[in-house]
């Protein structure tokens, strides 16, 4: 078969789909949302009928993908790392109940941060869960590994944990495929209450799953992976972790023999695998993207039997994601050095695409804000978080997605008078919902602006669960039709939308404002897609 | 044979369909190829860069260490600058010369030029004039590809190649505009 030029994110979606692939489940998150968008776009998904729909969040995405998994197909769930804690209530409690058809849960974690705010590590929710974890290193061992994934699944009735990170996800390479299995058909689990997480059968099936994770270390579905290669006399050993090892033998390809390196695809980590190499060195570097969850666990609660280098004694940065110069300084070589960015160089952040609706939003938003006074505007996570750069500043928070509407209650609770919420019409349906909730039945005094552009926008222009449904959604959950207010940002309806927002400001009790227009990067998207249509129908 | 490449560029200037072109014509060529982009966030607006690397053999790193790229290839001229720290001290510079002004603290464009002088082996040249004058404005790109295509370990053909399949959905006169393009680039640069 012709190798294909992709994605990690491109190869898991490939592979998943050639490994048997029933449903895919996800809403999306940098730097996981092209897993879906390459499985949207598949004609052999689309002749297989396979399920690929958004999901509202990344909890009903796993809890439905732990539903098909229970009929007995293969599914696939996907988020980026923070969408892993949104998921996290049902992915830990999947490990006890097991699965029937295979499950698979990628989390793509990003560390530095290049578009999240925290660089929290997946591996450690695998550990947490006590579920086999894949880490694979390149794009071709993405590809193949989601096959060993889903049979591993399986054969241990327990959801797999593939963790990639923004490096992997997002470079391309040649990929080669295999040959494809078949879908399962539905079947019940063999034991019917095993998904019935009463106490009484809880606590069976939590024996079991630690029984299990214990025979993982050993598994060679798991140790395999982790692959030891003995070097010349003592010296330096090397754990290199999923795509660290890249960067490991970027640096000593040529003289790889002067290192015993263990490189590392899955987890838990086979101990006498670890103690093979522990014991031919006299001290051990651990290469991990993310947090130093191998380090840590090596240098145990006393730190003293093994001489340990990696991010928690400095060796290496404590945060960051890794690369081959600092790799290369912290195996003592020299790194490499090119010129010094010239002083007049300078930043240039992200900003709002020029005709952008949340930015005619905010204008109004910031003049009336003036009035009202500062510090009283909780955002959300999307573009609209750009409204806390200049010229903006209004913004003054982002934390969760959803924390705008349940953050401005409690600043409302605690008097702040008036209180803003900012939240995107994808967001909210997301974790906004339950907040707005909350709001309408204490009759909080405070605004929640949603600022609806009819997309996901900053994934990339993904659909909304929000579309055409937020009127009935604030009614349903209560808000008052008199305090339901829709806007059209644009500048012709500059001061009659300042007179809105001041109005509903002034309000004491729970208001919304439908800020709606679509987002300018769908639009001319849809404008070029119609226009190019017309073209064919005239031809 | 390896031939590593920073491309950058503004989210939204399309470096990306630079790296496409390379990238294909790298593939037919039976080279090993990594590709590292840049997606979500920093799209909007801010600047933007991929680590593209080619080679006869197996290739690590899906990053470019610093001070190992052979090339840079900028459609920004303030960009270009930005990833000095990447470049060999024999590596080439190519980039476009007309600024993209989104900030308000954008430096004097002389200032800039006279800068990028300074960096030794580059090929500054006007791809939007150029490619106004072939009649499309949007093939700016495919200038500075022509332009940067002699530093690229490949026969230009295979470049021309790439071009003509990354463009022949939208039809022969999208592919003759663009294969105008990367071959008045390489002539511009040439004449340097």
């Amino acid at each position: 078969m012709h190798k294909l030029l992709l994605l990690g994110d491109e190869a898991i979606a490939q592979a998943a789909l050639d490994a048997g692939l029933s449903g895919m489940y996800a809403y999306p998150g940098t730097p996981s949302t092209e897993i879906m968008e390459y499985i949207q776009a598949s004609p052999q998904a689309a002749a297989d009928g396979i399920h690929r729909e958004w999901s509202s969040n990344e909890k009903t995405a796993m809890e439905a993908a732990l539903g098909m998994s229970y009929a007995g197909k293969r599914a696939m769930v996907a988020m980026k790392h923070v969408g892993l804690n949104v998921a996290a209530d049902a992915f830990i409690n999947s490990a006890v109940t097991g699965v029937n058809g295979g499950l698979v849960v990628v989390s793509a974690d990003d560390p530095s941060m290049h578009s999240s705010q925290n660089e929290q590590d997946s591996r450690f929710y695998g550990r947490f869960a006590m579920v086999p974890v894949m880490e694979p290193r390149n794009q071709q061992e993405a590809y193949d590994m989601i096959f060993e994934a889903f049979a591993l699944s399986e054969r241990y009735r327990l959801p797999v944990l593939f963790r990639i990170t923004t490096r992997l996800a997002h470079s391309r390479s040649s990929v080669a495929r295999r040959d494809r299995i078949a879908q399962s058909s539905v079947s019940m689990p063999s034991d019917p209450r095993r998904f019935i997480l009463l106490p009484a059968i809880a606590r069976r099936q939590y024996r079991a799953l630690a029984e299990a994770y214990e025979k993982l270390y050993t598994d060679d579905a798991v140790d395999g992976l982790n692959r030891l290669k003995t070097g010349n006399g003592r010296g330096t050993g090397v754990i290199a972790c999923g795509i660290a090892y890249n960067y490991l033998m970027e640096n000593i390809a040529d003289r790889a023999g002067d290192y015993h390196v263990l490189s590392v695809g899955a987890y838990p980590l086979n101990r006498e695998k670890v103690a093979a190499l522990v014991d031919n060195c006299d001290r051990v570097l651990v290469l991990e993207e993310g947090y130093p969850i191998i380090e840590e666990q090596l240098r145990g609660l006393l730190d003293r039997d093994v001489k340990v280098l990696g991010r928690m004694d400095g060796t290496v940065p404590r945060d960051g994601e890794l690369n081959p110069s600092i790799v290369a300084t912290a195996l003592g070589l020299k790194a490499g050095q090119g010129r010094e960015v010239p002083l007049l160089v300078r930043q240039r952040p992200p900003s709002f695409c020029k005709g952008c609706g949340h930015a005619d939003m905010y204008q109004a938003l910031t003049e009336v804000m003036a009035e009202a006074g500062q510090g009283r505007v909780f955002a959300d996570i999307g573009c609209y978080t750009l409204g806390a750069l200049p010229p903006y500043n209004i913004v003054n928070s982002c934390v969760d997605m959803g924390a705008s509407v349940t953050m401005a209650i409690g600043a409302a609770d605690a008097g702040l008078f008036p209180a803003v919420a900012v939240i995107g019409d994808s967001t909210f349906t997301h974790s906004g919902m339950t907040g707005l909730l909350d709001a309408v039945i204490k009759n909080s005094p405070i605004t929640v602006i949603i600022s609806d552009n009819y997309t996901t926008g900053m994934t990339g222009g993904q659909k909304s669960q929000a579309t055409d449904r937020l009127e009935n959604i604030c009614l349903g959950l209560g808000v008052d039709p008199d305090h339901l207010k829709v806007i059209v940002p644009l500048k012709k309806n500059h001061e009659e939308n300042k007179a809105v927002i001041r109005n509903e400001l002034n309000y004491h009790g729970i208001s919304v404002i439908l800020a709606r227009r679509e987002c300018i990067q769908t639009a001319s998207r849809s404008k070029k897609a119609r226009a190019a249509e017309k073209d064919k129908s005239k031809e | 044979m390896k031939c590593d490449i920073i491309l950058a560029g503004v989210g939204g200037q399309g470096i990306l369909s630079i790296a496409a072109t390379i990238g294909l014509a790298a593939v037919e060529q039976n080279l090993f190829l990594k590709q590292a982009e840049v997606h979500g966030m920093s799209q909007r607006g801010g600047d933007v860069q991929s680590h593209l690397r080619l080679s006869d053999s197996e290739i690590f790193s899906d990053l470019i260490p610093h001070g190992g790229a052979d090339l840079i290839i900028s459609v920004e001229p303030m960009e270009a600058l930005r990833y000095l720290p990447w470049l060999s001290e024999n590596g080439w510079l190519v980039t476009n010369s007309v600024p993209f002004v989104n900030i308000s603290n954008y430096p004097e464009a002389g200032e800039v030029l006279a800068e990028l002088d300074k960096a030794g082996n580059t090929i500054v040249l006007d791809a939007d004039s150029i490619a106004r004058d072939l009649g499309s404005t949007r093939s700016g790109n495919m200038v500075i590809l022509g332009a940067a295509s002699s530093f690229i370990s490949m026969p230009f053909s295979a470049l021309e190649d790439a071009v003509r399949k990354m463009f022949s959905r939208k039809g022969e006169e999208v592919v003759e505009v663009n294969l105008k393009a990367l071959r008045a680039g390489r002539d511009a640069a040439a004449a340097r």
